[in-house]
Formats: C-alpha cells, sequence, structure tokens
C-alpha cells in the first residue's frame, strides 16, 4: 500500500485540501511546540535552582559559633563562642572514621588596590581542602597550598572578577596586590559556578590572617566534609556527634540552641532534592496535559476531516476503493500531516529555546532544553493516537454502504 | 449479462418495514441498452442500486455475466464494481478537488495501473467523450453536461460489462440531455449493455427496451423503436 503512487494520491489530495492539511498539521505542530517549550522552560527552571543552591560540595557541614543563651558550669549566658586552631586539631584526632577533610574559614573585608584601581572585597582566610569545599575551580596558578598555611606565606588567590576589576584586563599572576595596606602576590585566579559574588572573593591562608591579627589562634567558621560513604543516615549521626563534641569543649550546655550552629548540607541537599523533583512532576503534569490537549485537537479533527469526506468516500467506492484501500488513503494523509507537522513544530520549539539561552536569566529560566528523546517520544505519541484518532472514524466510513455515503449531503 | 430471479428488498423505517422490491424477475442480454421507469418509489433506484451492488437484496438471485453475486462483502462487492461496473449519477459525484483528467483516471488508480498507463487510458475516454480539451479543469469550471460527460468517461475508464446510469440526465436542460443520450446511444451502439434509470419518457423512449416498474413489481417490459437523440434538437 504504501506505494509510490499511494504517495501521489496522498500529495494530491494533500495539495488540493490546503485549509485542511494546514489545520490539522497546525494543531499537532502547535501541541509539539507548545509542549516542547513548556518542557524546556521547566528544565531551564530546574537549572537556575540548582545553580542557586548547588554550587557546593553536598557533603559539607558548616559550623558557626554564636553566644550562649544558658548559664553553664559557672558561666554566665551571653558568652561569645570562638572556634580556634585546637578545635580543628581535636576534631581531627575524634573523627577518623567520619571525616574526609577539614578547613577554617576567616571571613574580612579589605580595600584591596592595584597601583591605582582599589575597591572593597571579601576576603577568606582558609586551608588548602577549602578549594574542594566551595568547588573553586583554578583558571590559572595554584590555591594555597600546605607549604603556604605552614610558612604563613602572603600569597592570594584572587576571583575571576578581582582580576578583571583591578587589572583591567592584564594577567594578575605574579604581581602584588595591596590588601589592607599590606602587599600580598597574586598565586593564582580562580571561576565558581556560584555566580557573579562569588567571584569577587579573595583567598589567603588562615594562618597568615591570624599572623597578621596579632598572632591570634581564632578560626573564624569551620567548614568541614564527611567521607559520602557514611551516608545520609551517618551524615545526621555525625552531625550530633559533633555537636556534642564541641558543647563539651566550649563548656556549653547540651540544652544551648544558640552557641553554636551547625548547617548541613546533606541535609538541605535531600529537601532541595525533594523541591528538584516536585518540580519535574509539575513540568511532566504540564507537559502531560499539552500533550492530550494535542491529541483531543487532532482527533477532533480527523473525526471532521472523514466526515467531510464521506461523500468522496461514497465515490470512491463506488468505482472500486476496497474498504481497505479507504482507510490506508486517510491514515497514510494523517499520519503523513501529523509526522512532517510534529517535527516542524518540534524543531521550531528547540530551536526557540535555543535561541533563548540565559536571556530569561531574570525570570530564573536559564539554559531551557529538552532531552531528544523525550520530543521525539512526545512527538510520536502525537502521530499514534492521530492515526487512532483517525482510525476509528475511517473504518466507519469504510463500512458505510456507498449508496448511503452517496446520499449524504 | 444479467439475470435476476424473484428480488426482495426491504427498508426497515423505525418500527415499520418498507416492502420496496416485491419480487423482481429480470433479464438483460449483451448490448441491450434498457431504460428502467417509474414513478418516484416505484423501487427503481433500489433496483439499479442492487445490480450496481451497491445495496444488497434480502431475497433471490442476481448472476452478472455468469457469475453469481453473493455473500458480498465490502472487499468484494468494491472489486465486481471495479470489474463489470461503470456508474453514472445524477448528481455527476465527481470529486471536487480533482481534475477531470484525474476523475477518469480514478477507477485504473484501483486496478492498480501504472500512472502513465492510467493517465492516457483518461486522455483517450476523454476524447471519446469530446472533452478532452478541458481533461484540466476542474469539476467546478465545468458545466452540468461537461460534468455528466467527464462522468462518463470515467465510467467507461475501467472497461466495464455494464454501465448503469441513474437519472443520467436529471440535473441538464433539454438540450444537454439530448447530447448525454446521444453519448450514451454512441456507447451502446460499440455494444456496450447500459441501463438507464428515468422518469421522463422522451429519454425512455431513446433506449431499445423499457421496463416500467410500479410498486417494487414490473407491470410492462417491453421493447420499442429506438428514438436517435439529434443535438440540435430544439
Amino acid at each position: 500500500m504504501f506505494h509510490k503512487d499511494s504517495w501521489q494520491e496522498i500529495f494530491e489530495t494533500i495539495n488540493n485540501n490546503k485549509l485542511r492539511t494546514f489545520l490539522s498539521g497546525f494543531t499537532v505542530a502547535l501541541g509539539i511546540f507548545i509542549f516542547v517549550i513548556l518542557f524546556g522552560f521547566g528544565n531551564g527552571l530546574k537549572n537556575s535552582f540548582q545553580e542557586f543552591f548547588m554550587d557546593d560540595a553536598t557533603n559539607i557541614f558548616r559550623l558557626f559559633p554564636g553566644t550562649t543563651s544558658k548559664p553553664y558550669k559557672g558561666f554566665k549566658s551571653g558568652r561569645l563562642i570562638e572556634f580556634d586552631n585546637n578545635d580543628i586539631a581535636e576534631i581531627k584526632r575524634n573523627f577518623p572514621t567520619q571525616l574526609l577533610y577539614i578547613t577554617p574559614r576567616i571571613t574580612r573585608n579589605y580595600v584591596v588596590k592595584y597601583i591605582k584601581k582599589s575597591n572593597n572585597y571579601g576576603l577568606r582566610a582558609v586551608a588548602p581542602s577549602h578549594q574542594f569545599a566551595e568547588k573553586t575551580i583554578l583558571m590559572k596558578g595554584r590555591f594555597i597550598n600546605h607549604q603556604d598555611v605552614k610558612n604563613k606565606t602572603k600569597y592570594a588567590v584572587i576571583g575571576r572578577l578581582v582580576e578583571k576589576d583591578l587589572f583591567e584586563g592584564d594577567d594578575a599572576l605574579g604581581k602584588y596586590i595591596n590588601i589592607g595596606n599590606r602587599s600580598f602576590k597574586v598565586i593564582g585566579v580562580f571561576q565558581d559556578d556560584g555566580g557573579d559574588n562569588e567571584e569577587r572573593y579573595i583567598y589567603t591562608p588562615y594562618t597568615t590572617n591570624q599572623l597578621i591579627e596579632k598572632n591570634n589562634d581564632k578560626v573564624g567558621e569551620i567548614t568541614l566534609a564527611f567521607k559520602p560513604e557514611i551516608g545520609f543516615e551517618g551524615a545526621m549521626q555525625f552531625e550530633e556527634e559533633l555537636m556534642v563534641f564541641l558543647k563539651k569543649r566550649h563548656h556549653i550546655s547540651t540544652a544551648d540552641e544558640n552557641a553554636i550552629f551547625i548547617r548541613n548540607v546533606a541535609d538541605d541537599l535531600n529537601q532541595n532534592q525533594q523541591f528538584g523533583s516536585l518540580l519535574q512532576m509539575v513540568v511532566s503534569f504540564v507537559g502531560l496535559g499539552t500533550l492530550i490537549a494535542g491529541i483531543i485537537g487532532i482527533s477532533n479533527i480527523m473525526v471532521f476531516v472523514v466526515k467531510e469526506r464521506t461523500k468522496e468516500i461514497g465515490v470512491r467506492k463506488a468505482i472500486g476503493a476496497t474498504p481497505r484501500a479507504v482507510i490506508f488513503m486517510i491514515l497514510q494523509e494523517s499520519i503523513f500531516i501529523t509526522t512532517a507537522a510534529g517535527y516542524i513544530g518540534l524543531f521550531g520549539g528547540i530551536l526557540l529555546l535555543k535561541s533563548i539561552g540565559t536571556s530569561l536569566e531574570d525570570y530564573f529560566i536559564k539554559n531551557p532544553y529538552i532531552d531528544m528523546s523525550t520530543a521525539i517520544f512526545a512527538t510520536l505519541i502525537l502521530i499514534i493516537f492521530g492515526a487512532i484518532a483517525g482510525y476509528v472514524p475511517a473504518r466507519r466510513a469504510a463500512r458505510i454502504k456507498p449508496i448511503e455515503a452517496l446520499n449524504d449531503k | 449479462m444479467i439475470e435476476i430471479k424473484n428480488l426482495h428488498k426491504s427498508y426497515k423505517i423505525g418500527s415499520n418495514s418498507l416492502h420496496v422490491l416485491k419480487g423482481i424477475n429480470f433479464n438483460v442480454a449483451e448490448g441491450e441498452l434498457v431504460a428502467i421507469m417509474g414513478s418516484s418509489g416505484s423501487g427503481k433506484s433500489t433496483l439499479l442500486n442492487i445490480i450496481g451492488m451497491l445495496d444488497i437484496a434480502d431475497e433471490g438471485t442476481y448472476t452478472l455475466d455468469g457469475v453469481e453475486i453473493k455473500d458480498l462483502d465490502e472487499t468484494k462487492a468494491a472489486k465486481y464494481r471495479n470489474k463489470f461496473l461503470g456508474f453514472i449519477f445524477q448528481s455527476f459525484n465527481l470529486i471536487n478537488y480533482k481534475t477531470a483528467l484525474e476523475n477518469v483516471a480514478l477507477p485504473l488508480f484501483y486496478q492498480k495501473i501504472p500512472r502513465k498507463i492510467r493517465e492516457e487510458k483518461a486522455i483517450q475516454y476523454l476524447k471519446k467523450v469530446a472533452i478532452a480539451d478541458w481533461a484540466n479543469h476542474l469539476p467546478s469550471e465545468l458545466s452540468g453536461g461537461q460534468k455528466q460527460r467527464v462522468a462518463i468517461a470515467r465510467a467507461l475508464a475501467a472497461e466495464p460489462k455494464v454501465l448503469l446510469a441513474d437519472e443520467p440526465t436529471g440535473a441538464l436542460d433539454s438540450v444537454t440531455s439530448c447530447e448525454v443520450m446521444q453519448l450514451i446511444q454512441e456507447i451502446n451502439d460499440e455494444g456496450k449493455t447500459i441501463l438507464v434509470v428515468t422518469h421522463e419518457t422522451d429519454i425512455a423512449n431513446m433506449c431499445k427496451r423499457i421496463v416500467f416498474l410500479k410498486d417494487g413489481l414490473i407491470i410492462e417490459d417491453r421493447c420499442v423503436e429506438q428514438v436517435r437523440a439529434k443535438a440540435d434538437v430544439s
């Protein structure tokens, strides 16, 4: 039946019934187009969402010191808690099975100068493993290493935008910048997926900062990573043990909620992933709705098309068309139109998604996309349902006695 | 060519049954030109539809060219129609989005004849009905008489044994009617068996034999002196 001749017959029919062809083709193309766009936007939302929440490593605890809210062992409440080098050493010593790495993070603000340019930047005094916790990507040079920490060197690793602002396109590597009136050598430039703000930081060895600040041993916040193999449950238990351990060290009541804070990224991650899958569900639901609307549309048009052609079918049968030939004619035509229109809609939608890129980032839609298999699957679904929707009335039309079809006005 | 014995047909209208054909016995030999006459409701169109396998009889036998027509499913009926019969309708029933040529070629398409041969044959039959100049026009661009000529060419294209014409001149003025009848006579002269359903006496008189139907029975069946249709009759 899929003979060259029957194709010619189909093309003649299509060519001579442009409105009908346009209507059914347009429905399918629009259905697929909207499906692709909506699905793509959903994925774009997910992209933005991931960027907000997932730029850091996910096996991370952040420890923040606070102020005691309860008197304990002779200490009054309202005592300021501070972490120091010994805390880090003791955590390392006591939790070797769970701990992957640990780093202090002292955050300061400095005016930073290079020749005549100057600006205010955040400075983070850290240990080498901070690079993994923050997923800092080195563009050139290197990050702080253990030697720098040991020797308390005045080395700085600057963000991409710091280099851009201060050096205006020149290479910063090996140059000396002035941080709070002290000269630091730039040993690396980094970028970060966390966005522009993350790329306006400067990293220095934490020991250097301690030396500058009257050779103290305070470390600000502590960031640590657990071994991924302990799993989510293990991480939650580690968090509890860590809290007990630190409260004991700093003489804090176990009931005190304000003295030490632990932010568990694993816990956040769990919530984020739940939100992510909710988003995915919404996107899938919207996509399904669009597809169903498309299927209903194409079904209506097929019923209309067959109704419109009842008389023609009667004539064809009177001059020798078998029911099979009639059904094949209608199906072949409808499948051809839905396939062609489906691909037009598909590529139109993909093209539009591609052209959007990052231009809708303000609306939290970044790099919308649809994976090819989903898009083609949706198109196939529409083609198949279009064929089924055409088959039912076509079969009925093919069964009508030609005389009834001919009397149909 | 056609043998019909004791043919019955009734239609169900709601709970009532309308007995349209009440035992028709009727034979047609090859090369005849038969008019079937009767007032409306006499069953003449029903008889033609059964002969044309567009409809199925309730009772009786029907033999066409030595083949007994029975147990017809749609596929079989379509094949017989395509092989044995050509139809000419009152309302022409051309496919309106196809040109005259494509309409004439359509029965050959269902005989799976290659496109080139189809078109050659279609042209040949359009020439025969003297309308080849209009081959690439759509039915909407043709007059009633021209449309009926195209329909006759289409009926002839499949080279059927019998031509069935249901009120072929019903939608035409008298001059055009004469032209169409002249064409039908010419085709008959070449030996084709033709059945014409009509209620007009002058059309019936242009045939060679007239069968009168009344209330589902044949009340008269006689041969007549054929009146030749003349195109310039005014």
